[in-house]
């Protein structure tokens, strides 16, 4: 059933995909189609990588209202390479080789998210609304010291760091595509590979220790997966809050299903149709420019203030 | 009385060196001292006071309306919905005289605090830290449809003038509208009785004869005017309204009458420190107060959320 409905959604991907790239095509079609994939790749992996952040957020947080981005994991990343820059100054950080450098700012980010989200979990599980509060001032904290550090900054470092400060799908930071599709592909992978123990952490701390799952070791690896996902897509894109909410949702609306060996594909899937459906609507029928990251957020801030207020009582 | 003169003396201090303070010394003779005294730094240092002051008010008036006291009008979409209206204004008529463009601004703000206001008797009480997270959302839903209206008009720029509170651009006559919020000030001490017992609830109040909607009305409006005029001469400060009543409530309880005079110096000594820091830590350069401000608010309650209650409340 759940397979069926997973194909499905595939192919509903294909679908807009395909109508993506053919739509109004004419002219040099080898050219304007290579544009155009580079940009569908882009938007491809951001949606994927949202979309299973969120899931394994949501399992291992046991809780369906959180996303990455809203508890600051996105403004963590800013804030990284904010203190990158102007650690290494602008010409030291952009001297850097793009993989490596890459590669050193998830590693920062892994670390990072690690301290202060394993944290948070461990002491916060059993006061979950608590935790989402403290999760977002920590990325208002965040978001404030990234600010006050690209004050400190010149004209030509924050130029820099600007590009990742707000999401935007027009302009796509396409030399660390191929890097991030390794990385997207790696990570899910690894999520794969860890379906079947979220499966059993998503019955909550206590009974999945009870059979035997390690769960703060567990957590500690599902905070791994999602920190490079998130830092390949604010890496791409910017930060994008609720995306990976409207796909979880989605997923979870969809399937009916608890196992996570279908849920991720699901929800990568979704997250990417959203992009490349959205995208292609607002570039190609609207004619309008950047709206795209604005309408998701709006559509996901309206979805997630429903979530909340027909949750039920405890 | 020990405290308010102890406060006076400091507040009166740290004014003196706002005052003294700045880019240029007022001691080396090479400028007119009474001209940059009259001009810019005495305006500069009142704007600072002033704003704080009113903030700090809002913040209370709504904690005491909604019951709730982690939420802020800056951090439940009343600066966003005052925006909305300085666009609305700036679209329709381009040239309306400043006080055109307060009172739309005013107006956005009321419609966006009522709105918050609507939406909280939805929220379950039980939990308190639903509420707060309910108004980040809100409020990131107005700021997504800020951001799209400016989009797509070309007016981004605007906004940022006024997302990032800051006084370098104080000069005199360019403040004055900020000494409303010393009127509404006097407005609200003489109505300070009524807000503390909005604070009992709906039930309670009605029961003990008072006009509840009206007195709702009265505040939010107020509430409203205040954050509107901080928004259109210097620009959004968040957490100021916050921190500040947060502080004086645990330091001495609830009884408004006593307590409004201290809160408001609280919050001008707050934000007129943050506009000395940040004139001082990347000198002659400046960095906005609303930027120093995140940071030390957003630490500051993470630390109100987390730590034990000194007292049991009442």
């Amino acid at each position: 059933m759940a397979r069926q409905r997973l194909t499905l959604l595939t192919g509903l991907l294909a679908t807009f995909v395909t109508i993506y790239l053919l739509w109004n095509l004419r002219g040099p079609t080898g050219f304007i189609l290579s544009l155009r994939a580079e940009r569908l790749a882009a938007l491809i992996l951001v949606g994927a990588a949202s979309g299973t952040a969120t899931i394994i957020f949501q399992t291992i947080a046991n809780n369906r209202l959180l996303t990455p981005g809203i508890v600051g994991f996105d403004s963590l990343f800013v804030f990284l390479q904010t203190m990158l820059v102007l650690s290494l100054g602008g010409l030291g950080y952009t001297a850097l080789p793009d993989t490596p450098k890459f590669v050193a700012e998830t590693a920062c980010l892994v670390g990072a998210a690690m301290l202060l989200f394993g944290l948070l979990f461990r002491k916060g599980a059993e006061d979950v609304i608590r935790m989402i509060l403290t999760g977002v001032i920590l990325g208002v904290l965040l978001r404030g010291l990234a600010g006050f550090a690209q004050r400190l900054l010149d004209p030509s470092e924050f130029a820099i760091v600007q590009q990742a400060q707000f999401a935007s799908f027009n302009v796509i930071n396409d030399d660390q595509l191929t890097i991030a599709a390794i990385a997207v592909a790696l990570a899910l992978l690894a999520s794969l590979w860890i379906a079947p123990s979220l499966d059993v952490a998503a019955l909550g701390r206590t009974k999945a220790r009870t059979l035997g799952l390690a769960h703060d070791q567990l957590v500690l690896s599902a905070l791994a997966i999602i920190s490079v996902l998130i830092a390949v897509s604010t890496a791409l894109v910017g930060p994008i809050t609720f995306l990976g909410l409207l796909s979880a949702g989605l997923a979870h609306l969809v399937l009916r299903d608890h196992r996570h060996m279908v849920l991720i594909p699901a929800a990568a899937v979704i997250g990417a149709a959203i992009l490349v459906a959205g995208q292609a609507v607002f570039e190609r029928l609207l004619g309008l420019q950047s709206a795209l990251g604005v309408i998701v957020e709006f559509v996901g801030g309206l979805l997630f203030l429903l979530l909340v207020l027909r949750r039920p009582a405890r | 009385m020990k405290v308010a003169w102890l406060l006076a003396g400091g507040l009166l201090a740290l004014a003196l060196v706002s005052v003294s303070t700045g880019a240029t010394s007022l001691w080396n003779g090479s400028v007119d001292r009474d001209l940059l005294l009259v001009v810019s730094r005495v305006p500069r240092t009142c704007a600072a006071m002033l704003a704080g002051a009113g903030l700090a008010l809002a913040g209370v008036v709504v904690q005491q309306t909604v019951q709730n006291r982690l939420v802020e009008p800056g951090l439940t979409g009343t600066p966003e919905a005052a925006m909305l209206g300085l666009l609305a204004v700036t679209l329709l008529a381009p040239g309306a005289a400043l006080a055109a463009k307060m009172s739309f601004a005013a107006a956005g703000a009321l419609v966006g605090t009522i709105g918050f206001f609507a939406l909280s008797r939805y929220v379950p009480r039980k939990d308190p830290m639903l509420l707060p997270l309910v108004g980040l959302i809100y409020a990131g839903i107005l700021q997504a449809s800020l951001v799209w209206a400016a989009w797509t008009t070309d007016l981004m720029q605007y906004i940022s003038i006024w997302a990032s509170g800051e006084f370098s651009g104080v000069l005199q006559g360019r403040y004055e509208l900020l000494w409303i919020v010393a009127f509404l000030a006097v407005a609200l001490y003489v109505a300070a009785d009524r807000i503390t017992i909005l604070g009992l609830g709906e039930d309670y109040a009605k029961s003990l004869g008072l006009n509840y909607r009206r007195t709702v009305y009265l505040g939010l409006t107020i509430v409203a005017i205040m954050v509107a005029v901080v928004v259109v001469t210097v620009g959004a400060m968040p957490f100021v309204g916050l921190v500040v009543p947060n502080i004086v409530s645990r330091w001495r309880g609830d009884i408004l009458r006593q307590n409004l005079p201290i809160i408001a110096a609280l919050g001008a000594a707050f934000v007129l420190a943050s506009d000395v820091v940040g004139r001082l830590v990347r000198w002659p350069y400046e960095i906005p107060a609303a930027t120093i401000f995140a940071v030390l608010g957003a630490a500051l309650f993470l630390w109100l959320l987390n730590a034990p209650r000194a007292r049991p409340h009442g």
